[in-house]
């Protein structure tokens, strides 16, 4: 005959209080290290960001010796490191999402899209030193010769493949993004599609719809809000990566208009400079560009999360 | 040409474009584990796990880099992991539906693709610049934050899959929610729980940012949580970069002991994961 004893439900509940209180304390932490971050950085930063002002973002200037500093130049270098690796592996990362999806024979699916995911868990360092020692001298060879070759030449775009072929530079870093985060935008676009009702892709099919119609008219359509989070997370990872293209760039603090020319980007000059910084402005030049990064790429992939989100409620209803 | 020879034409095109796509990502994962296997053996030796980093021109090993590196991970984890385990219990059991819990996935979301040298800074200014020198615990504490969210997704989403009648026979039978937790769900989402860990081991264990200015190197061997420690990764960074032919194949070395860890961690994870969806679909 079971007794209901009081001491023991009293006990049960001071554990269960206990209990809920680690879980959603170890949840709230969660959101106290976002917060963290941001009012840590905010506060390395300020000395710059009160001594400069807004002339921060606007100068190209980077000069330990004279304390001056400006982060024009590893914007400038992100974003188009950032644009290159983009207009590489989006389409590149569609093809491979489209291959898996709808061509691949079902005994390689598998395979091929672990292949893929272990492409992605490859360090980032690795894609450095293979990107310096291997990628780089490839296209100082073959690549670039024949860029300034054949585009230099041209009028406009010309002046973006001037100059020497150094190997390393702004192309070859946007390059070895683009392989970085290719497996990230295939193996996301890979699930956005599976996601698109098979029925729907059947109606198409059973219209006389070619393979390619169906993607382009059917699938396409029904999973945009997807590929575009796909993406837009691609980016996010692009625009913070800091190893591999530490090892590429070529850290020099200046914005030229050749895309062969070496530059430098935000995580790459906080990688290369933070431990060498003397002198507070210095290093908290270098926190600044810390704070940009982190408010870029917060914005790029909380609206990817986004976008995401609602492709997921969509296919909950 | 007709219409629909035209529309064949396209559909082939664009196919054909679609497998070199494929071939060109698989490619560049053969080429890059090529590099790394016929620059690393050239370097493997017993030297690599008995002595220490060398200074230029001598010979030497990777042993306390190693050993930092270990002890760096497994601390990170060893914080990290409860920290992410309790959380995601808490957005499966407790508050699944709540504002606080959606806010909260969102931010896990957000920290899981952040930067991880934002992370780096966050560490220094917290720890790094109190405690006025760089430490291994400074570095163990970056990769912490680095595993959470990594933990906190995967524990949710196993948690959310172990069946709800299980759950309510246990509350059936008197249970609280902390002891069906511990003594139900846990035990049934096992496997996926470790899948997490295996993927948080393997995130953080290549990591290199946010070592740079919380654990730094340390060309010697040293146990010491309070001082700097070597660590492979930033040890290849540094090797890599110097104009040594010694301390390049040691870098080289490094990279494919730290590549084969993770690509096997990696697979380990996803072996596991498909093991415990057989056994769902088979019970």
């Amino acid at each position: 005959m079971a007794i209901i004893d009081s001491r023991h439900a009293a006990k049960q509940l001071i554990y269960e209080r206990v209990f809920r209180g680690a879980t959603l304390s170890a949840a709230i932490l969660v959101l106290l290290i976002l917060g963290g971050v941001a009012v840590s950085l905010v506060r390395g930063a300020w000395p710059a960001l009160a001594h400069f002002g807004f002339r921060f973002v606007t100068r190209e200037v980077w000069n330990p010796v004279t304390d001056e500093y400006g982060a024009l130049a590893p914007i400038y270098g992100t974003l188009v490191t950032s644009v290159i690796a983009m207009a590489l592996a989006v389409p590149a990362g569609f093809g491979i999402a489209l291959f898996l999806t709808e061509l691949c024979p079902p005994l390689l699916k598998r395979p091929i899209g672990v292949a893929v995911e272990l492409l992605a868990a490859v360090p980032s360092i690795i894609f450095g030193i293979w990107g310096l020692f291997v990628l780089a001298p490839v296209l100082q060879r073959h690549v670039q010769p024949f860029l300034i070759e054949h585009l230099g030449s041209i009028d406009v775009i010309g002046k973006l493949f001037k100059g020497p072929p150094f190997g390393i530079g702004i192309l070859t870093a946007g390059l070895v993004l683009a392989i970085m985060v290719l497996p990230f935008i295939a193996a996301t676009m890979r699930d956005v599609f599976d996601t698109v009702p098979a029925m729907l892709k059947e109606s198409g099919y059973g219209l006389g719809a070619t393979t390619w119609e169906v993607i382009w008219n059917v699938v396409v359509p029904h999973s945009r809000v997807g590929i575009v989070g796909g993406i837009m997370l691609g980016l996010g990872r692009a625009l913070g990566e800091t190893m591999a293209v530490t090892f590429v760039i070529g850290n020099a603090h200046r914005i030229s208009s050749s895309l062969l020319a070496p530059g430098t980007t935000i995580s790459s000059s906080i990688a290369n400079e933070f431990t060498e910084a003397v002198g507070d402005l210095y290093t908290s030049s270098l926190i600044a560009l810390g704070l940009l990064l982190f408010i870029i790429t917060f914005a790029v992939i909380a609206a990817a999360q986004w976008m995401l989100r609602r492709l997921e409620q969509r296919v909950a209803v | 040409m007709n219409r629909r020879a035209f529309r064949k034409l396209k559909n082939g095109m664009f196919l054909s474009l679609s497998l070199v796509a494929t071939l060109t990502g698989l490619a560049c994962l053969a080429a890059i584990l090529w590099t790394l296997i016929s620059h690393g053996v050239a370097g493997m030796s017993w030297h690599l796990f008995t002595q220490m980093t060398p200074p230029p021109g001598s010979q030497g090993g990777l042993l306390n880099a190693l050993y930092g590196s270990a002890v760096m991970t497994l601390l990170g984890i060893l914080i990290g992991s409860p920290i992410g385990v309790l959380a995601g219990t808490y957005l499966s059991e407790y508050g699944r539906n709540s504002g606080l819990s959606a806010a909260i996935r969102f931010i896990n979301d957000v920290l899981l693709s952040a930067p991880s040298i934002i992370i780096g800074l966050f560490v220094y200014e917290l720890v790094v610049v109190r405690m006025g020198h760089f430490s291994a615990l400074a570095g163990a504490f970056s990769l912490a934050v680095l595993a959470i969210p990594v933990t906190l997704r995967t524990t949710e989403d196993m948690l959310n899959l172990v069946p709800l009648g299980m759950k309510d026979s246990s509350a059936a039978l008197g249970a609280y929610p902390w002891r069906t937790t511990l003594s139900v769900l846990y035990p049934a989402a096992r496997s996926g729980i470790v899948t997490g860990l295996l993927l948080a081991v393997a995130r953080i264990s290549g990591e290199t940012a946010p070592l740079l200015f919380t654990a730094l190197n340390n060309q010697f061997w040293s146990t010491d949580l309070n001082a700097p420690m070597a660590n492979l990764p930033v040890v290849i960074f540094q090797f890599a970069l110097s104009p040594y032919k010694d301390w390049q194949d040691l870098a080289w070395a490094g990279a494919l002991i730290i590549t084969l860890t993770i690509l096997l961690l990696s697979i380990a994870a996803r072996v596991l994961l498909a093991v415990l969806q057989t056994e769902r679909g088979a019970g």
